[in-house]
């Protein structure tokens, strides 16, 4: 078999178009997830750069109307559907759960390998749609506008409603994957939080996505055969769609948000060498916030024409879910504290992240106030935190999850110097695009608008200026990854020193197989305390870790007392 | 305070604006301190705990349970302090005064119309007395709208088939935007109007103007404030064709033929605007002109004759 020969590696051992195309390698199915939402990433971005040009000046700046509001809606539906839910679970999660459980690949390979298909033909025909008529109105299609245009909303719903399936059938392989298929000794107690994060993310992912199936499905039907459900001409609600759409939609930002926080944890355990703080809380919580996420839906339409009272309710357990999130920000920090600091490039980003997700995270609570809600909902202020959360929270984990892992899937490290002024550029132009956004939304300037009253002209024009920054942030990352993989240089076994089993137990890149042997497990994924033997010569760990903590290597699962990790 | 008209929030034009951003205002400084406390930690926990040594594996620290429950609780009573003073100021928010003056809102792609008791109409301008309660209720007539004043912070989604209402009362003279905040096509952001606050003396005096019969022509012209925001009086070009020097000439329709822009003509174009497409134009023109009444839709064609 492959693995037994020596310089072979999950990349190289087969070649060919078919090695890739049929493959049941998680690995190369994480490989080629990358590259489609990376596609996905670069046409969202592209579209967002002409809107934040179109609105440096009031009135036509490089396109009309329709133009703009069919540009914006694709950006929107482009990142969300085809980026932000499937980047962290369907690329790490897919690369990196596995061997981090000490599997050598997912639960289901082939259903893994269909999720990957069902997710390229749900996005080609979100792209058909570009070619069937009008898409506009944002990424919320509200009837009955969104069933009153063309048949653009046909393709949109459809290829929403196939991609749904795809995070359906990956989640449900990730949660049986979790549960059935960690190597010996890796207790619930000493999971990485990564792994935490994503089997959270998969509970929402199989329970919500449904809801959103049923809804285009729903809208489908209306549009396709005038059977009234949400528009009031044919005697819909068009506030049912509003909630059956939030239903779904806001356990989807938990979808997009959990995984970024367990990128975040092991990068905080990492580069602090230390036990991520409150480890228990931190794991649970997740699956709390999973839960609750559920209850939560009604905080998008305090003003929409559902009763006060349910207002009111939505508000109060808006706040419930708001605190575990914020008292994990303070467990991040507190992991630094008394540990060992080292700020390489994927540490940049979480403490990136730790910055713009908290700004996210106070205008959410901001927002969640009804009183204050009135005046700022549907304006800039909504685009600003939201783009805070996700971009500043999801994209920036992305980030630092892809600086991370990168080694690891290529072999070869890119360059740490273009990569922190990467990260600065990132920081700055991310920072400078979406700030003045929460002042023109405090100021009244509402979203989705084509054109603006001269006042707010000014921000406007930061925030364009703010994006071309980000932009060249961006393309600078892409440029040096790619050059990394022309001429980067070997990446050693386990550059930064981290305890997990895709760095202890597996070669870089890892084994077709990951592992030669069934690795076992003897310590909790943070418990570098444990591990000192791992970084006695110092700089960084250049040796599998087989034995554990020093012993022998073994094969059976070593009874060794629990760790009490809180 | 110096807070009003702030580089955060615009002047308040109502008393209950104000309680809304003393309320913002606390929300603002309690989260800014927060965050400022994390980002220090973390700034200082950067530094002091940098990696000096490459072999160097720190000792886990002992979690106070204590320091855990402070923060917890601790922002717990911040969150529902909040929670409950929003929901206070919500409530007044949603209930109007009994003795509120009621007006009709009808939103449309993309255009308000307010009808008044009193008879009178009007399309751009919602004229309201000072110092008085004014309730508004809500109604849309094709697909959903929403009612913004920023500087009064009132919002509320318009829906058709549905009343739905926002009250307000101006405490001083002047003119306030109006803006629709849920996307409704093309010239969304063109559905713009403004509060006009004046006193009641003047608010009596133009009510009676406007609710005497007009003629038909400048009946018209107050109408046509629906239809500038794709239509010009100039010649120049917008979404649609200008209206300007177009009565009784021959226009060239999008499937080749032409026609001659007669009263009929022009009658049809506003009740059924898919039957004939002006060639250039895309066809985008909303249904929902034809619930005009007679008189408005004679007003409109005597008015658009009168433009050269």
């Amino acid at each position: 078999m492959s693995h037994s020969a020596p310089g072979l590696n999950y990349l190289n051992h087969a070649k060919g178009f078919k090695s890739w195309a049929l493959t049941l390698d998680h690995k190369r199915i994480g490989i080629m997830y990358m590259v489609a939402v990376s596609l996905a990433f670069l046409a969202g971005g592209i579209l967002a750069i002409l809107v934040r040009l179109e609105l440096l000046g009031p009135g036509e700046t490089i396109m009309g109307p329709d133009a703009y509001n069919q540009s914006f809606t694709l950006h929107a539906v482009l990142m969300i559907f085809a980026f932000i839910i499937p980047a962290i679970p369907a690329v790490m999660g897919n690369f990196v759960l596995p061997i981090q459980l000490g599997a050598k690949d997912v639960a289901f390979p082939r259903l893994n390998l269909a999720s990957l298909y069902i997710y390229l033909i749900g996005a080609v025909i979100v792209m058909l749609a570009l070619v069937n008529g009008r898409i506009d109105g944002g990424w919320t299609f509200y009837a009955p506008y969104s069933t009153s245009i063309g048949n653009g909303i046909l393709f949109v719903t459809a290829g929403v409603f196939v991609m749904g399936f795809s995070s359906i059938l990956t989640g449900l392989n990730f949660i049986v994957t979790v549960h059935k298929m960690r190597a010996p000794g890796l207790t619930w107690n000493r999971l990485p939080l990564f792994i935490w994060s994503i089997y959270a993310t998969s509970i929402v992912q199989v329970l919500a996505t449904p809801v959103i199936g049923i809804t285009v499905l729903l809208l489908f039907l209306e549009k396709a055969f005038s059977i009234g459900i949400f528009d009031p001409a044919l005697g819909g609600d068009p506030v049912l769609f509003q909630h059956f759409f939030w239903f779904y939609s806001h356990p989807a930002v938990y979808i997009m948000i959990l995984p970024a926080f367990g990128v975040i944890s092991d990068l905080m355990g990492t580069f602090s060498r230390h036990q991520v703080s409150g480890y228990k809380f931190v794991a649970l919580s997740s699956v709390a916030i999973a839960f609750l996420g559920f209850l939560v839906w009604g905080h998008h339409m305090f003003v929409s024409g559902q009763s006060a009272v349910s207002s009111i309710v939505f508000s109060l357990i808006t706040y419930l879910i708001g605190i575990p999130t914020g008292v994990k920000v303070i467990n991040w920090v507190q992991t630094m504290y008394k540990g060992s600091v080292q700020l390489k490039s994927p540490m940049l980003y979480a403490i990136m992240f730790l910055f713009t997700f908290s700004i996210g995270g106070f205008t959410g609570i901001m927002l969640g106030v009804l009183a204050i809600d009135v005046h700022l909902h549907d304006t800039y202020f909504v685009v600003a935190h939201f783009h805070y959360v996700m971009m500043g929270g999801n994209v920036i984990a992305a980030l630092g999850g892809l600086h991370y892992w990168w080694p690891k899937m290529f072999g070869k490290m890119y360059n740490e110097f273009l990569a922190k002024i990467a990260a600065l550029l990132v920081f700055i132009g991310f920072n400078v695009t979406f700030f003045p956004q929460f002042i023109l939304g405090t100021q009244g300037m509402p979203r989705r608008y084509y054109d603006y009253l001269p006042q707010y002209e000014s921000l406007h024009e930061l925030s364009t200026y703010g994006s071309w920054i980000l932009a060249a942030g961006l393309f600078l990352i892409m440029f040096y990854l790619i050059a990394s993989l022309i001429n980067g240089k070997k990446a050693g076994l386990n550059p930064w020193g981290a305890l997990t089993l895709e760095w202890t137990h597996t070669t870089t890149p890892p084994d077709h197989h990951n592992f030669h042997d069934t690795p076992v497990v003897t310590r909790g994924a943070y418990d570098f305390h444990l591990a000192r033997h791992l970084f006695e010569n110092g700089g960084e760990v250049s040796e599998l870790d087989l034995g554990g903590d020093g012993a022998a290597p073994s094969h059976e699962a070593t009874p060794v007392p629990q760790e009490p990790v809180a | 305070m110096g807070d009003n008209g702030s580089v955060w929030l615009p002047d308040p034009g109502t008393a209950l604006a104000g309680e809304v951003d003393t309320l913002f205002w606390f929300v603002f400084w309690t989260s800014t301190i927060m965050f400022a406390m994390v980002i220090a930690a973390k700034l200082y926990f950067m530094a002091k705990y940098k990696r000096n040594s490459e072999s160097d594996v720190p000792e886990p620290v002992e979690e106070s349970k204590a320091l855990e429950a402070v923060w917890i609780v601790v922002p717990t009573i911040l969150v529902l302090i909040v929670f409950t003073w929003g929901f206070d100021v919500f409530v007044k928010l949603n209930n109007a005064p009994p003795d509120a003056y009621e007006i009709n809102v009808r939103a449309m792609q993309w255009s308000w119309e307010f009808s008044y008791e009193e008879g009178a109409t009007a399309y751009t301008e919602l004229y309201v007395p000072v110092g008085r309660p004014v309730k508004l209720n809500m109604t849309s007539s094709d697909v959903l709208h929403s009612f913004y004043v920023p500087a009064f912070r009132v919002k509320h989604d318009i829906i058709p088939n549905r009343y739905t209402a926002v009250w307000f009362q101006a405490e001083e003279a002047g003119e306030y935007m109006i803006h629709c905040t849920e996307y409704c096509g093309t010239q969304h952001s063109g559905m713009n109007a403004k509060v006009v606050a004046v006193s009641e003396e003047d608010f009596a005096a133009w009510i009676t103007e406007q609710s005497q019969d007009l003629p038909p022509a400048i009946l018209g012209e107050q109408v046509f404030a629906q239809c500038q925001a794709c239509h010009s009086i100039d010649g120049s070009s917008g979404i649609g064709p200008t209206m300007a020097g177009l009565y009784n000439t021959e226009r060239a329709l999008e499937d080749g033929s032409t026609v001659i822009a007669d009263d009929d003509y022009l009658l049809e174009s506003i009740l059924n605007p898919m039957a004939k497409i002006a060639q250039g134009y895309p066809p985008v023109m909303p249904a929902g002109f034809s619930a005009l009444s007679q008189k408005q839709l004679d007003g409109l064609i005597a008015y658009i004759k009168t433009l050269e």
